[in-house]
């Protein structure tokens, strides 16, 4: 009863819960928004609703959600104390900014978030005596959560993991689903009926993992999962800044990137990441497999090169050498936890000041999110300087068609296309006269 | 004191409509709406839905036992649609099932075949076909036709303002279980149970008391729950009346969007005119309220408007007229501030325009002009001021003016960020618009266990107004809070209540309660003097305990109602208040319209990416008059609520209808409020206090509404980022303010200004067209 009915399209976290599972035997708790969330999806996990943090009194996290009068008509309140355990059950450092990330995906109409911000920074102080303690031991050990997380471990160990009759079902019946944090949005009544393929547990498909200097990526690991990784840390720095306009912390924690890939969204935000990586996927059907750049997956308005029975089971792209640079950007009408109104991502390999490799893609200017070949092959060979910007930008225009919605306008997604390709320049490029591009608008 | 629900809801176990448990045999319903704006219902066929499994019956007008109009003001809005549709997701059929998923998938199959009508959805075209809800009104003060001449400078403009969806978490809802004897008792999630009740009665044909609406708290209101809970409860009410079987109906997330009404948008023309000093001479105001395809609630918004359309400023002569314009939109209703930031943001348009013009900050105008004590409101009433007072303290303790220089310094270094300062004065009026709907009623039991029940017509929805009625029962009889309980609202404890709204709540039925409890304390006053052989006038209640003269006696307060009880005397009360001294002419526009005036100044700094077109807000720090505040927590947490949804109308939050009218920010993912990053970085809020006497609860002067306007200081410290980016910036006054907006107007063409400057001398004044 304390989950709370909110929008049912994961967007104001009434509904948070935590999910527990052991990822290379530890036991990871991470937030789900439920309305998202198939039972397919929690097998042989720990899943936690506000009832299952209730202890004789309040909690130090109730309590302090309570002192800072940080809760008013109340209905979203559940949701944001189960995201705050879940910042609690986190191996993420106890600070304020990681507290205030932790609910990230819960709206509240009333507070106007400060006193939820302040409540945040209480919690912040009790988890900084955690030290290097495992987090499940010491917030049962200092009863900020009930003592039975202690044993969750082992009795997850000691759960069948196998799906009854899973591995039976026909493929070319199903219907696969990863997180379905698009899918259940689209067609909750639909899915209730089918017959559905859950790739998210599967191990197989997770993982993320360097050979060579090609980075492998398992088609459901999730965002957070690649948030995680040594690898994405060590070759794109920026990448915790620029997942945070991705989305939120739950959805995060749900969505996986094959998923982006597959529901074809023309704004899907890691689908434009991956194209300007030049990702490859790797299509299997069961028995055969065959590989396909991913831009090539896109033929029309969520028309796929892909049979119905087709399912990604891997994603691979080069890794990013000395010469070469990558930026991404978006913009959207609420900064964060908002669908973009244009991103786009770059990657350019400079060398001498030239040019060699470039790959520009953008979303949310036409029907496919799309790799600008014709921009990308303009920009190689040419030298770095606001004049090639600025030409680059005019053919960009060309390669377009933006349509009005509720995201914004044709003109303004155009507008806002040039400006952010000057954004990646400038993020990249700290020799360019920003003014000068700033100024050499023509409108 | 904090809020006294501040337990169960953390630990999820507060009641709201959905938790209420579910008797066996409930059955479930869900609305069919038209899929068209407007136009003639040529047939409805609901045959297919009717043989769907699980499907009981689906209501359509037909079906209404009592009369089919749930309109409040105006009787001019069918509960079921009968012969012609006039919004999208207006209700045309009601299913009723025997599970949710039966009722949702039998609404899938119905079908309508509709010949479509023209469709309006731009007020000032509603207007000029003549599209009126009620006849426009005029509020006057002075003489502005003779006033202009007197002007140095005169200005013209339009400003637009968009609706706001409320956005409560959660939505709509009713849950109706017939009781004996033909009554139904009705849940519902309403700020206004007798509403619902009078809707339920007449769309049933049942009498008042044998309907009882009861609600324990909601999930948000904001005003969409003021009026616009009637239609779920009313078809509930409809349906568990002819099936005798509970029925439940409780909103998804997009139909709540598509079918409910918002805050109105506006359309307004302004002029304005100064004598050389900067002082304002004269004020015209023409406002075009979007009110939507039926009256709801509009004519009192648009009075509102009109009542708040000088802000918190002197203008010796206004002329300010309303039109409330019948569009092809779901009702818009009300939504905190009910018609009065719309008017508040047309008159900072008009002085930032003026502003613009003479290349100076629009504060030296505001400063120049605010209004003092004696001063006329344009509907008559004497201003009581503390607009200077809140004004100066936010300069001096918030040092505007080394703001003001940080910020130069840091626009002359930074080329990709620019920040703009906004100051934002409010004058806000507390009372219900309409005189009749100022009266409250409580019903307080003292237990001869010391335990003491309230009950008020006031409905709890986040604000804190259950905490404060029993703070007020807890001083009155000076006794432990743990010992007051704060009742559901029942129209069957409470009747004729009126609808938790107009920030007025806690002082109505905080009031009706003090004098509850106070019958009470004389009643027990007089058995202790008894008890203890003295004086009644030296006897007194503190800390529980009964005082003679100051000095403390046995007999607590346990023994003492005990001792009430044995004696026969009475230890319940139902108190009737009803605010003194208001009054208003219709005929005239003129009268003492409101018990007093909340003001305040907030200081708004923001920053603006000029790459992206994107922006944060740095800080909004207020000074707000209080009064006497009785619980500063809740007080700052109306505050702090109210500036973030008040920015979110400014910045982010864009309802966008079609030409056909159709909504297409139809849910979360296209809607957008603010979230936890939106929200300033910092707020700070200064107490202006003052023991000044007033009719509010305890001097504790009405929250809720008055702060969502500080919010307005956003949208034109943005405007003043955008112009230190770009001068000349092309920046219309159309809120909000959207990142693309802000990107346009960044990149705009330049407009020329220089014309727009008008000395009286001057020939002819021509109006600036805005776009």
């Amino acid at each position: 009863m304390g989950t709370k009915i909110g929008c049912r399209e994961g967007d104001c976290g009434a509904c948070t819960v935590l999910v527990g599972d052991l990822e290379n035997g530890e036991l990871q708790y991470r937030s789900f928004t439920s309305c998202l969330t198939p039972l397919g999806n929690i097998h042989g996990k720990h899943v936690v609703t506000v009832e299952g943090i209730n202890m004789d009194d309040l909690n130090p996290i109730q309590q302090c959600m309570a002192d800072a009068s940080a809760t008013q008509c109340g209905f979203c309140t559940p949701g944001f104390v189960m995201s705050l355990a879940g910042f609690c059950l986190s191996d993420q450092d106890a600070n304020q900014q990681n507290a205030v990330a932790a609910i990230d995906g819960n709206i509240c109409r009333c507070t106007g978030y400060k006193s939820i911000e302040r409540a945040a920074g209480k919690i912040t102080e009790l988890m900084q005596q955690k030290g290097n303690q495992e987090a499940v031991e010491f917030v049962t050990a200092n009863n900020i959560l009930p003592g039975y997380f202690a044993s969750i471990k082992e009795r997850l160990q000691k759960l069948s993991l196998a799906l009854n009759g899973e591995l039976n079902q026909p493929a070319s019946t199903a219907q696969f689903a990863g997180g379905g944090t698009d899918l259940y949005v689209q067609k909750p009544e639909e899915l209730k009926e089918a017959n559905v393929r859950f790739l998210y547990n599967k191990d197989v498909l997770k993982g993320i993992r360097k050979t060579g200097n090609k980075c492998f990526v398992g088609p459901s690991a999730t965002v957070t999962d690649l948030q995680g990784s040594e690898v994405m840390r060590q070759y794109f720095p920026n990448f915790n800044k620029q997942v945070k306009l991705i989305s939120s912390t739950p959805i995060r924690n749900m969505a996986t990137i094959a998923g982006n890939f597959i529901n074809a969204s023309p704004i899907g935000d890691f689908t434009i990441f991956f194209l300007a990586l030049n990702a490859t996927l790797v299509l299997s059907d069961g028995n055969k497999t065959r590989e396909l750049p991913l831009h090539k997956l896109y033929k029309g308005y969520k028309t796929l090169d892909k049979r119905p029975e087709e399912f990604i089971e891997q994603i691979w792209f080069e890794l990013p050498g000395k010469n070469t640079f990558f930026n991404f950007e978006k913009v959207s009408k609420r900064t964060h936890l908002d669908i973009a109104s244009v991103n786009t991502a770059i990657q350019l390999t400079v060398v001498d000041g030239t040019i060699t490799e470039a790959h520009l893609s953008a979303g949310g200017v036409g029907p496919i999110p799309k790799l600008l070949e014709q921009t990308s092959e303009f920009l190689r060979g040419r030298a770095v300087t606001e004049e090639v910007i600025n030409d680059a930008i005019d053919i960009a225009q060309s390669e377009i068609s933006p349509i009005s919605d509720a995201r914004g306008t044709s003109g303004y997604k155009r507008l806002l296309l040039g400006q952010l390709i000057k954004a990646h320049f400038i993020a990249l490029f700290p020799h360019l006269q920003v003014k000068k591009l700033l100024l050499s608008h023509s409108s | 004191m904090k809020n006294i629900d501040s337990k169960t809801h953390t630990r999820g176990k507060s009641i709201y409509l959905d938790d209420i448990p579910l008797l066996q045999g409930t059955l479930f319903g869900a609305a069919f709406g038209s899929p068209i704006a407007h136009g003639i219902i040529r047939s409805l066929n609901i045959s297919v839905a009717e043989q769907m499994p699980g499907v009981i019956k689906v209501f359509t007008a037909k079906d209404v036992t009592g009369e089919n109009q749930i309109g409040g003001i105006i009787p001019d809005e069918p509960l079921l649609a009968e012969h012609e549709v006039d919004f999208c997701g207006m209700p045309v059929a009601f299913v009723v099932a025997q599970s949710d998923d039966a009722a949702r998938a039998a609404v899938k199959t119905i079908t309508i075949d509709i010949e479509p009508l023209p469709v309006i959805t731009d007020p000032r075209e509603a207007k000029a076909r003549g599209e009126l809800i009620v006849p426009p009104r005029t509020f006057s003060l002075g003489n502005v036709d003779t006033a202009w001449q007197a002007c140095e400078y005169i200005f013209e403009g339009i400003a637009e303002t968009n609706g706001q969806e409320h956005l409560y978490i959660e939505t709509q809802g009713a849950y109706v279980i017939p009781q004996e004897n033909g009554a139904l008792k009705v849940y519902s999630s309403t700020q206004g149970p007798t509403a619902v009740q009078r809707a339920s009665c007449r769309v049933t044909g049942l009498p008042m008391h044998l309907v009882e609406v009861e609600v324990t708290r909601l999930g948000g209101g904001f005003g969409g729950k003021e009026d616009q809970a009637n239609t779920w409860a009313a078809l509930c009410a409809l349906a568990a009346h002819r099936l005798r079987k509970p029925v439940k109906y409780s909103l998804h997330r997009m139909e709540d969007m598509a079918m409910t009404g918002k805050r109105h948008p506006y359309s307004s023309d302004y002029k304005i005119g100064f004598d050389k000093d900067l002082k304002m001479v004269a004020y015209e105001a023409t406002f075009y309220q979007n009110a939507g395809a039926a009256a709801d609630l509009s004519p009192a918004i648009m009075e509102r408007t009109l009542l708040h359309c000088t802000n918190s400023y002197f203008i010796p002569n206004v002329k300010a007229t309303a039109y409330s314009c019948r569009t092809h939109l779901p009702p818009n209703t009300a939504f905190r501030g009910f018609g009065g930031p719309q008017s508040m943001f047309v008159i900072e348009s008009a002085i930032a325009k003026a502003a613009d013009t003479l290349g100076i900050d629009s504060a030296v105008i505001q400063k120049k002009n605010l209004i003092k004590t004696g001063d006329e409101f344009p509907f008559g009433q004497k201003a009581v001021s503390e607009a200077a007072e809140c004004w100066k303290k936010a300069e001096q303790l918030y040092e505007v003016n080394s703001i003001r220089e940080g910020i130069k310094d840091f626009n002359s270094k930074n080329q990709i960020y620019k920040k703009g300062l906004a100051l934002m004065p409010v004058c806000f009026g507390i009372s219900f618009t309409n005189t009749a709907m100022n009266q409250a009623r409580s019903l307080v039991h003292v237990y001869f266990d010391g335990s003491v029940s309230v009950s008020t017509g006031a409905v709890e929805m986040g604000q804190g107004v259950n905490t404060k009625i029993l703070q007020v029962a807890a001083i009155v009889f000076s006794i432990h809070p743990d010992r007051v309980k704060v009742q559901t609202t029942s129209t069957s404890r409470i009747a004729n209540t009126s609808p938790s709204a107009a920030s007025a709540t806690a002082d109505l039925n905080g009031k009706a309660t003090y004098l509850a409890c106070t019958r009470i304390l004389e009643r027990l006053k007089k058995v202790a003097a008894e008890e203890l052989g003295v004086d009644e006038n030296l006897i007194e209640l503190k800390d529980e305990y009964v005082f003679v003269n100051n000095v403390q006696s046995d007999l607590d307060w346990k023994k003492l109602v005990n001792t009430a009880h044995l004696k026969r005397v009475g230890i319940s009360e139902h108190a009737n208040y009803a605010t003194p001294e208001i009054y208003f002419d219709k005929a005239k526009e003129k009268g003492h319209a409101f018990s007093y005036h909340v003001y305040g100044t907030a200081v708004t700094v923001v920053t603006v990416d000029c790459l992206r077109g994107i922006y944060e807000i740095d800080a909004v720090k207020v000074v707000h008059d209080f009064g006497t505040s009785m619980n500063p927590a809740i007080d700052i947490g109306q505050i702090e609520g109210g500036i973030v949804q008040g920015i979110g109308w400014m910045t982010m939050e864009e309802i966008i209808y079609d030409k056909e009218g159709k909504l297409r920010s139809n849910a979360l993912s296209t809607y957008k409020v603010p979230d936890i990053y939106s929200a300033p970085k910092e707020i700070s809020i200064d107490f202006l206090q003052s023991d000044k006497d007033n009719l509010a609860i305890f001097r504790s002067k009405a929250v809720g509404e008055p702060p969502f306007m500080y919010g307005i200081g956003t949208y034109f410290a943005l405007r003043n980022a955008i112009k230190a980016f770009n001068p000349l910036a092309h920046i219309p006054f159309n809120a909000p303010m959207t990142p693309e907006k802000t990107l346009l107007a960044l990149y705009s063409n330049p407009q020329p200004l220089s014309k727009e400057i008008k000395r009286k001398d001057e020939e002819a004044v021509t109006s600036v067209a805005i776009n």
